[in-house]
């Protein structure tokens, strides 16, 4: 094949780069720069070379120790939410008709939850889990059962992964719906006909097809939940004391609260560094997934 | 191993049919022998895979029984039926070896596992897969995987019959002959009953000792396939059946003469009591319709004439119509005017589309 090599085409990618370089190169270079350096306010600038993330990374100063609970905390929600949202969003899929008019009312009804707000979300939990006025909080706490979210650790967790459960298995659901939509009949009959038990015939066709809308539903669960903000933040204020302070709440009152920039920036930027990672791995694991179908032997 | 009867079987898709026109598969009466190797043959929508759900337990029919020799199936699930089927893709289970797929059936049945793994073997042995046996079984090509589907059905040892509904379609075209003598071998190896479902008429006549050929939901011949050439029962047949079908022309009948427009042609067999306001017709196939110089016999006008490799077909109009007539090898057309030389005994009549047998001429 001819290639024609014509050094005019660089301009053709100029726009994107612009507006790739306002939107995201900038402000990163902007963060990286307040990373290296330490402010009184008055907009005066002393640099402090990698001192923040020195400090960053070890747990036996204020900041290490603050930063490193606040990730463990965001890691155990993730898991949490992970253990939860996958499977039952299986389960629902796998109960979710696959033809007639309770079709479109069932897709209609998984996505509602998907287009509220999301400080609406939390907006709503705070209302309604409240033991005075909220159905959820009376209700329980006529059960006999001692439930106060903004006094209690155990029990504000418990509100905002119910909440993350509400909000978003819909997704987990719809995806895999739409995987399960793609396995020919063939598959099913062919089952039969081979004497599979219900539990073979997930093991064997459903869960092995679903493999890869799933790898995208658990990364994507993964990312938001390891970024969730604004929910809690409504909900929790991060409290009660620092019980459901994630990563991003910790940042924000960090660099919006104490106003320190420098550790503000060092932390954001490891925490970019580790969600890039995660990405990473994920990424590789699903072309290896690819790459594994495509190895077509004789 | 067993005889297979369809007793007045007929299937709706719709709930409450009313009449005929509602029906996918019209009424069926048929008997597949055991060990017989059938083909069913239609074109697209004919209620061929209908049929063939129904034998295998797929799809529930509307009315009417299925035995299996003297037991009655009808409302057996597929399971608990002695049947595999070979579908239109191939349906292989992606995380399993192709060792795990064939001794799949075995397992959800409970077979112990030293009989499983040597019955594997001997089907992996039939169907030329132990080279690849320890292989992932998505990684293979497509003729490969649907011997696996095969193989799952071949590895139950009471399987009775094994149906396919048009297995070689998305198989490369070098590849279907091969796999289709590899069914034949077993077929030959195993004395199962085995139904291939196709639109192919190549694939069933090759494959098939009986041809089942339908249209629009009905059977409409039931033969070898000598039979469904040389005496089509319907005129759908005759045209399905061939390359190029059948000549089917409108006629009109007195005794042992067919009259194409006014011209007459002799037959063999006369046809006295024709039944009154039905469409007669006169089928013949290319092969016994003969090109010839213009002098004697059916004057026609030349419009091309094709080489399809063993023989010569032209296509010629005659009284408005396009006929396809073979053309000997010494004959060389000069301008477009020539004539038909008519078989008469393989010259067939049909009222309404369908075969009348008429008597012998004296």
């Amino acid at each position: 094949m001819n290639k024609t090599l014509n050094n005019k085409a660089w301009f053709m990618v100029l726009p994107v780069f612009a507006l790739v370089a306002f939107s995201a190169v900038v402000p990163l270079m902007t963060v990286v720069n307040y990373s290296v350096q330490d402010t009184f306010g008055n907009n005066q600038f002393f640099w402090n070379g990698i001192g923040w993330f020195q400090e960053l990374l070890d747990p036996s100063k204020e900041l290490g120790g603050r930063f490193f609970e606040a990730l463990w905390r965001t890691l155990l929600f993730s898991a949490i939410i992970l253990a939860i949202e996958i499977p039952l969003g299986i389960a629902v899929a796998l109960a979710m008709p696959r033809e007639g008019w309770t079709v479109a009312l069932c897709l209609v009804l998984m996505a509602l939850p998907l287009l509220i707000p999301w400080n609406v979300v939390g907006t709503i939990w705070q209302v309604f889990a409240r033991g005075d006025i909220g159905l959820l909080g009376w209700v329980v706490n006529h059960l006999g059962i001692d439930y106060n979210y903004t006094g209690n650790s155990l029990d504000a967790w418990v509100t905002i992964i119910v909440m993350d459960v509400w909000h978003w298995t819909s997704l987990v659901a719809l995806l895999c719906y739409a995987g399960l939509k793609s396995i020919p009949d063939a598959y099913y009959q062919a089952a039969r006909i081979d004497g599979a038990s219900r539990w073979a015939v997930f093991r064997t066709i459903q869960l092995p097809k679903m493999r890869r809308v799933l790898l995208i539903a658990v990364l994507l669960r993964f990312m938001d939940s390891f970024m969730i903000y604004t929910e809690p933040f409504v909900l929790t204020g991060g409290g009660p004391g620092n019980a459901t302070t994630f990563l991003s709440i910790d940042l924000v009152k960090l660099a919006l609260g104490q106003f320190d920039l420098g550790k503000a920036a060092a932390m954001s930027l490891v925490y970019n560094l580790i969600i890039l990672a995660i990405c990473w791995v994920f990424y590789t694991v699903m072309t290896n997934v690819d790459a594994d179908r495509e190895r077509v032997e004789v | 191993m067993a005889r297979i009867t369809l007793d007045h079987l007929a299937h709706a898709y719709k709930p409450n049919p009313q009449g005929p026109q509602d029906y996918a598969l019209k009424e069926i009466n048929h008997v597949w022998d055991q060990g017989g190797a059938y083909a069913l043959l239609g074109p697209s929508g004919c209620g061929k895979t209908t049929l063939l759900n129904i034998i295998s337990g797929l799809v529930h029919p509307t009315r009417g029984r299925i035995r299996f020799d003297e037991r009655d199936v009808t409302d057996l699930p597929t399971e608990a039926r002695n049947i595999a089927q070979v579908f239109q893709f191939p349906v292989v289970y992606d995380t399993m070896t192709v060792r795990e797929n064939l001794a799949f059936p075995l397992k959800n049945r409970g077979v112990p596992r030293d009989r499983t793994a040597a019955r594997v073997e001997e089907i992996a042995r039939l169907l030329d897969l132990a080279r690849v046996l320890d292989r992932k079984a998505r990684n293979l090509t497509a003729d490969m995987k649907q011997k696996i589907s095969l193989g799952r059905g071949l590895v139950r040892p009471d399987v009775a019959a094994i149906l396919f509904d048009e297995p070689l379609t998305v198989i490369d075209p070098h590849l279907k002959w091969q796999l289709r003598s590899t069914l034949k071998e077993i077929h030959r190896a195993l004395d199962i009953t085995m139904i291939y479902v196709t639109h192919d008429q190549t694939e069933a006549l090759t494959f098939a000792d009986k041809v089942v050929v339908m249209h629009d939901g009905a059977v409409v011949q039931t033969g070898t396939p000598e039979e469904l050439f040389e005496r089509p029962a319907h005129t759908f047949v005759g045209h399905f059946i061939g390359s190029p079908g059948m000549n089917i022309l409108p006629c009109r009948v007195e005794g042992a003469t067919a009259y194409l427009g006014e011209e007459p042609v002799s037959l063999a067999r006369a046809y006295r009591a024709l039944p009154q306001g039905q469409r007669i017709e006169l089928g013949i196939r290319p092969e016994f319709v003969r090109l010839q110089a213009r002098g004697s016999g059916l004057p026609v006008r030349v419009r091309r004439i094709d080489d399809i490799g063993r023989a010569r077909i032209a296509r010629v109009e005659l009284g408005g119509r396009v006929v396809a007539a073979s053309v000997p090898e010494a004959f060389s057309v000069d301008g477009d005017e020539a004539a038909l030389a008519l078989d008469p005994r393989q010259i067939h009549i049909y009222a309404d589309g369908h075969l009348v047998a008429g008597e012998p001429a004296r």
